[in-house]
């Protein structure tokens, strides 16, 4: 590779290639695993319907219990924050929606940059205060694994090299722009084999326990699930 | 055909005014971003100049390179400072043919060794010399003889730079760069497809001015004319911070004079001087006439990925190999299925039944 534009065309050919088949592949593997362990027949008669339950807590889940923001409210402010920020600096930049319509052939309006200028600083912030955080209370330090360390770095670097690409901070721009593109596949063969596997697995939890519950749930009663 | 007359004179003779040359001796001043102070110094310093004698190449190439330099500009006052180095030996321009043509490099390069100027147009060939030969000599032979009496050597073009066009996938030829082959020379990279002539006559100029080349970036490219992206310079820039981009080349995005990203311009990794010294004299330059930026003065760009996909989109056929990936995935899912529900199987096999009994035993 003699120089930048080389690497950059690097990136973007065959180390994409790599890093998306590792990312499917895995996902595929991993959601297979888990359908394929199976449960019980459940052989009571349904009161209600076990989509709607599931659909309802999928929904649920996504706002904070009551009560919870007094008791922890770092975590509920700065993972909102987090979230947020990351999902407006994903998917709301026009050359990243770009990438996601090569890919899908689906496409949707995108954000002005200033936006998502600030959401990615809003992401990056929140996520050294997460870190921060981790490191200066005794219980999470404790259960902190070197895989959640990982998935901390693997997340925050797309961040941090897209936004010194975005903004021309080194030159030249095809290697920042083929930093950032190496970091995000460096993300993608991370994610189905750890905690980012959550984006995924997060909805099918929901909707097991949601069908569940909705299954028991007398017909027409809304109860919290 | 070596005559000693400063370029002054020349210039003189040839109705240049006096205002004229100081004229674009200040726009080549604030060109080269050198201080507006020195516009007094480039006159001085190039009046005086005799003209270096100057030998041009032409290997692997469409002679674009030639034709962007003596067509775009002519007649400006930048074409006759060209006109006017000693241009000993031209194989598009020369009048001369043959062995003359050949003596009269020769000649030049006798009587010049040591301080001519050797500019290169196209690449060179490496697999086979026969692919590209002058008068029965190969590119490789030429460019090692006329480079070692050179003061400098400087590449022409986005295939004497970094191989372009000959150089592109699959390289039949085995192209390479002139600053592959050429180590102990200086050599300046004036890339571009076809480079923008006031910037060919701008590195002269410097080179006449202060007998030394100018400051070079990593790709060996003069900083003055190559030190912003396309896109930071760019008159449509606001459209794309703000979000606006023209969808096709005829949508009202497009007639709106949007952002072109969405259309494949590569404005933001091609550093040229396109968007500040547009071409045909100011008169305009690709982006202005509604097409993207192809990024002609960088490295491979023939093989970045097509000129109309967009600067973020990958290169390769991602959408079968995310087919691959899914079959493959669910191949090995299926197996690792298989085995867990196995494990699952033997596990619950091994489970003893207990019962009350065995507890009152144990206690």
């Amino acid at each position: 590779m003699s120089n930048s534009m080389d690497f950059l065309l690097w990136v973007k050919g065959p180390a994409f290639e790599i890093a998306l088949f590792i990312f499917v592949a895995g996902i595929v593997i991993r959601v297979l695993e888990i359908l394929l362990l199976g449960r019980k027949t459940d052989l009571s008669e349904a009161r209600s319907s076990e989509i709607m339950g599931a659909i309802r807590t999928i929904l649920n889940r996504s706002i904070p219990e009551p009560g919870l923001l007094k008791k922890a409210p770092f975590t509920i402010v700065v993972g909102y924050l987090w979230h947020l920020g990351w999902f407006i600096s994903f998917l709301l930049f026009i050359p990243h929606i770009e990438v996601i319509k090569s890919l899908t052939g689906i496409s949707w309006p995108g954000l002005p940059n200033q936006f998502v200028d600030a959401a990615a600083v809003i992401a990056m912030v929140s996520l050294l205060a997460m870190l921060i955080y981790r490191f200066n209370h005794p219980v999470l330090r404790f259960i902190s694994t070197r895989e959640d360390y990982l998935v901390w770095l693997v997340t925050f670097l797309p961040l941090l090299s897209g936004y010194f690409a975005f903004h021309h901070t080194f030159e030249p721009y095809a290697l920042l722009l083929g930093l950032h593109i190496l970091s995000v596949e460096l993300f993608l063969v991370v994610f189905p084999f750890t905690k980012l596997m959550h984006a995924i697995t997060v909805f099918m939890a929901r909707w097991y326990n949601g069908a569940m519950l909705g299954r028991k749930q007398p017909d027409h009663t809304e109860v919290q699930s | 055909m070596f005559t000693q007359d400063s370029l002054g004179k020349i210039l003189k003779n040839h109705g240049v005014s006096r205002r004229g040359f100081i004229k674009f001796c200040s726009t080549l001043t604030s060109m080269l971003a050198l201080h507006p102070g020195m516009a007094a110094k480039v006159a001085e310093s190039l009046e005086k100049v005799q003209r270096p004698s100057v030998i041009w190449l032409h290997f692997q190439e469409c002679t674009g390179c030639t034709e962007s330099l003596t067509r775009s500009h002519a007649p400006t006052i930048e074409s006759l400072i060209f006109d006017y180095i000693s241009l000993d030996y031209h194989e598009t321009l020369f009048a001369a043919a043959g062995d003359a043509a050949e003596k009269a490099m020769h000649e030049a390069m006798q009587a010049n060794k040591g301080k001519y100027l050797l500019v290169v147009e196209g690449s060179i060939p490496l697999d086979n010399p026969g692919y590209s030969t002058v008068a029965g000599h190969s590119n490789l032979e030429v460019l090692q003889k006329t480079a070692k009496d050179a003061a400098a050597v400087i590449a022409v073009g986005s295939c004497a730079s970094f191989g372009g066009l000959p150089n592109a996938d699959p390289n039949p030829t085995g192209a390479v760069s002139v600053s592959d082959i050429i180590k102990d020379k200086p050599v300046i990279n004036i890339s571009g497809c076809p480079p923008i002539p006031v910037v060919i006559t701008g590195v002269l100029a410097h080179f006449l001015t202060f007998g030394v080349l100018p400051e070079l970036d990593n790709l060996g490219r003069p900083k003055t004319f190559y030190a912003n992206t396309i896109h930071d310079r760019c008159y449509r820039r606001p459209f794309y911070d703000k979000g606006l981009f023209a969808e096709t080349f005829d949508d009202e995005g497009a007639k709106k004079g949007w952002c072109l990203y969405r259309l494949g311009c590569k404005g933001p990794t091609t550093y040229n001087a396109c968007a500040t010294v547009k071409w045909n004299d100011n008169t305009s330059w690709p982006v202005e006439a509604g097409h993207g930026c192809l990024g002609c003065s960088e490295p491979r760009f023939w093989d970045a990925g097509g000129f109309y996909k967009a600067l973020s989109i990958p290169d390769s056929d991602v959408r079968n190999m995310a087919g691959y990936a899914a079959a493959a995935g669910l191949a090995a899912g299926a197996i690792a299925g298989y085995a867990n529900n196995n494990k699952k199987q033997q596990m619950i096999k091994k489970h003893d039944a207990i019962s009350v009994d065995d507890w009152d035993e144990e206690s």
